[in-house]
């Protein structure tokens, strides 16, 4: 309530005075989460609903229990997808977030020390910074689409230089499911790494110049500051991005669906598509609903796992 | 940033906020709801001579037409027919690559905005699940109606008797009409054929591997596989199945008998090609989506390769890189040998294009008129002019100038007679197509597998559909 129409009795009140703080946040809150309710969670109870119905797009949807889960128990295809889903999602993250760390390190504090401050970017890592950050932008059919050429057996980028050298390239998405995975994390990571990039150099950035400075004095190099100053300041940080892009990984679907042909390999949400255009939806949505479990224990895994007290500074 | 450690209420509202981002995860699921299954409210005009399927003159129409390797000229001149003699309904033409992607949903709420569908293209709507769920009309009405341009007629007199047989799933009501004839084959240039290796088109197998031989000892390769679409390869394997075991060979497997796979006929078809991929006369390299298309260059511009498997839609699609005297045409699939059921001449030849009209369509009479207006024969030879295929209107490209495919196309029908072979578990059972069978077949290219596998895994797949309940079964009737 107002101030002017509190009554006197509670005004004074601790309770009262937090849930008048409570009243307000709520306040604010109240439409973006009305909006998330309706257009994200309600979906999402819907489709764990449907994953319980033999729903083919019809107006009927009859009750079957847990048959769809009965059928995916039984099913080889959805258990290659899944092995391909569960690689690139135990894979991409590490080499992403290496790389990411790498470039941040280098942008931030991988330079001389030049203007006699103890950690500078290389030389041009404002440049280098905006290039990463590129493919970010670009939309993921784009990419698929030109990486699917570079990739070309016969007329690709990467063939083609390969030849001029003298070495005969492989079919990259010819077939070879080891070569296809590698094509396809190849393409996840070039996509991804930017972001990362940007968000581990915010990250180093707020790290304090002072500590750098006493590192140095005491003659750790390089590697040994990254390792034993940067990277336990930006834990927090790394563990959000290993989460972020386990999720991306998990749901790697339009890259896999446009650049990737069919019987080289499938990612299990590619394989959720195919069910749906046959008009499974029962048995599509059932899908979704493990892909969901899949990546909330992932990020329950990796909350666990990844837990480090927090250094103040 | 003040905190020394973590409390157990900042790991839970963390992990609440990990959940929500995981939630977009299957964010894919949220875009459909099943729809009611309310009144089909069409519009319906009064009946007449003129008017014989009652079409409301004033009502909108939309056409959707697959915009693949046929375009959307040739239904651009039907809409325009519909036009002119509907001024009122000012019908609208959409052309997309993503039927499914485009129309299915609309139509699985039972809003369609479709009044007649071109479901073709890799992205098709699987037919057989929007016949079950009573989604797609029965176009018997418009098979029972006089013709366009002969009102004594009706328009099921004037087609080829196996449009209606393609339409029908199981029963009597016809849901699916296509427009045109593919061959499916081994198709060549008779130039460099005749001239170029001075052989004749091989009719048995042990000729086939001869003419490969002599290819290789010129450089070139004997076949060509496209291995971003390894699904091509049943276009000229095919036939063989029916003409080495006979028709029972194949209607066991539309019905998904339990040793369709497994009998004498596929493994010796099988161990044929096995032979030819053996021997390394099959041209490769082509992976992708675009495969077919730098495996149709490779063959007509370079010449690289005798043979390919494919439909008589290549001649138009690769029109840009065939040279004029290439002398495009196609040959119906070898004899294994004098043990086979059915002659040389047994021909893959489907009635494609398929059109369907939504059940619920808003103006489902106009869909089912612009159906009658495509069977028109004007309609049909504009579609000869524009794509070059054969229309399934009897007598429609009669008296024509043929260019090479095409007529090759017509005289491999009529050679065939009686002996057209048809999978039906092609539209029953597209994924044991789609998906089983590309994905054994492309190993099998690739030297990785040998018959048995071959057979095994399509007996697997094949299993396999008959126990899912997600699929409807078709009984022999």
């Amino acid at each position: 309530m107002p101030p002017r129409f509190t009554p006197e009795r509670v005004r004074y009140d601790r309770r009262y005075r937090t849930l008048d703080k409570y009243r307000f946040i709520v306040g604010f809150l109240a439409v973006p989460l009305a909006f998330y309710a309706l257009f994200v969670i309600s979906p999402f109870l819907q489709a764990i609903y449907y994953s319980f119905t033999d729903w083919s797009g019809g107006p009927v949807a009859n009750f079957i229990g847990f048959d769809n889960y009965r059928k995916m128990w039984n099913d080889d295809r959805f258990w290659d997808s899944l092995r391909v889903s569960t690689l690139l999602l135990v894979v991409a993250p590490v080499v992403t977030l290496v790389l990411g760390m790498f470039f941040a390190y280098m942008i931030t504090s991988g330079g001389r020390h030049r203007r006699g401050r103890a950690i500078a970017g290389v030389a041009g890592s404002s440049l280098y910074k905006v290039v990463y950050f590129f493919p970010q932008v670009l939309s993921v059919a784009i990419i698929a689409v030109v990486w699917g050429r570079v990739f070309n057996t016969n007329s690709g980028l990467i063939n083609g230089g390969l030849d001029k050298i003298g070495i005969n390239g492989p079919a990259w998405l010819g077939g070879d499911e080891t070569l296809g995975l590698i094509s396809l994390l190849i393409v996840i990571s070039w996509s991804f790494v930017g972001f990362y990039v940007v968000l581990f150099s915010a990250a180093m950035g707020s790290v304090p110049q002072d500590i750098y400075e006493a590192a140095l004095l005491d003659g750790a190099g390089r590697a040994r500051t990254f390792f034993s100053v940067t990277l336990p300041l930006i834990w927090d940080a790394v563990r959000t991005g290993w989460i972020y892009m386990g999720i991306q990984a998990l749901d790697t679907f339009a890259i896999c669906l446009v650049m990737v042909p069919p019987h080289v390999l499938k990612v299990t949400p590619v394989f959720l598509y195919e069910r749906f255009r046959d008009g499974q939806y029962g048995y599509a949505t059932s899908i979704g609903v493990v892909l969901l479990v899949l990546s909330m224990a992932f990020s329950l895994i990796v909350m666990r796992v990844g837990n480090r007290d927090r250094i103040e500074y | 940033m003040g905190s020394t450690s973590v409390n157990r209420r900042e790991v839970m509202k963390r992990a609440a906020a990990a959940g929500l981002l995981a939630v977009p995860a299957v964010g894919l699921l949220s875009s459909c709801a099943s729809g009611g299954g309310d009144e089909n409210k069409a519009e319906k005009g009064e009946k007449s001579k003129k008017n014989p399927l009652g079409v409301k003159t004033d009502a909108g129409l939309t056409v959707y037409i697959f915009n693949g390797g046929y375009g959307d000229k040739y239904a651009q001149f039907v809409t325009d027919m519909y036009a002119k003699k509907y001024p009122k309904a000012e019908p609208d033409q959409k052309a997309t690559e993503k039927i499914a992607t485009q129309v299915q949903p609309k139509l699985v709420r039972g809003k369609p905005t479709a009044d007649v569908v071109n479901n073709s293209g890799a992205d098709e709507m699987n037919i057989g699940k929007l016949v079950h769920n009573k989604q797609v009309a029965d176009l018997g009405e418009v098979l029972d109606a006089p013709s366009w341009d002969d009102p004594k007629v009706t328009v099921r007199e004037t087609l080829v008797p196996i449009v209606e047989e393609m339409g029908r799933f199981g029963g009597k009501p016809c849901y699916q009409l296509n427009i045109a004839l593919t061959v499916y084959g081994n198709w060549y240039s008779k130039k460099l054929l005749e001239q170029g290796l001075d052989s004749e088109y091989p009719k048995t197998w042990d000729a086939m591997l001869a003419v490969c031989k002599k290819a290789k000892a010129k450089g070139i390769h004997g076949w060509s596989y496209p291995g971003g679409h390894p699904r091509y390869m049943f276009f000229s394997m095919y036939a063989m199945f029916a003409q080495r075991g006979g028709r029972d060979v194949i209607t066991a497997m539309d019905y998904l008998e339990p040793t369709a796979w497994k009998n004498d006929a596929v493994k010796d078809v099988f161990e044929a090609w096995e032979e030819l991929v053996a021997k390394k006369y099959v041209l490769t390299g082509f992976d992708g989506t675009e495969a077919h298309t730098e495996m149709q260059t490779a063959w007509t511009k370079e010449g690289k390769c005798v043979f390919v498997p494919d439909g008589s839609w290549v001649e138009n699609e690769a029109k840009d890189t065939t040279p004029k005297d290439f002398e495009m045409t196609v040959g119906a699939t070898p004899s294994l040998d004098s043990g086979d059921k059915m002659p040389f001449g047994t021909l893959y030849a489907p009635a494609g294009e398929p059109f369907i009209v939504p059940a619920k369509a808003e103006n489902r009479q106009g869909g089912l008129e612009w159906m009658r207006m495509m069977y028109s024969k004007e309609a049909a030879l504009n579609l000869f002019k524009e794509v070059g295929s054969l229309p399934v209107v009897k007598g429609a490209i009669d008296g024509q100038q043929l260019p090479s495919g095409t007529a090759s196309a017509k005289a491999a029908i009529e050679a065939a007679g009686d002996n057209i072979v048809i999978p039906k578990f092609f539209d029953w059972y597209n994924e044991l197509f789609r998906e089983d069978f590309n994905n054994m077949i492309h190993k099998f290219m690739q030297g990785q597998i040998g018959a048995k596998q071959a057979m095994d895994t399509m007996q697997k797949a094949s299993d396999r559909i008959l126990k899912d309940p997600d699929i409807t079964k078709i009984k022999k009737a």
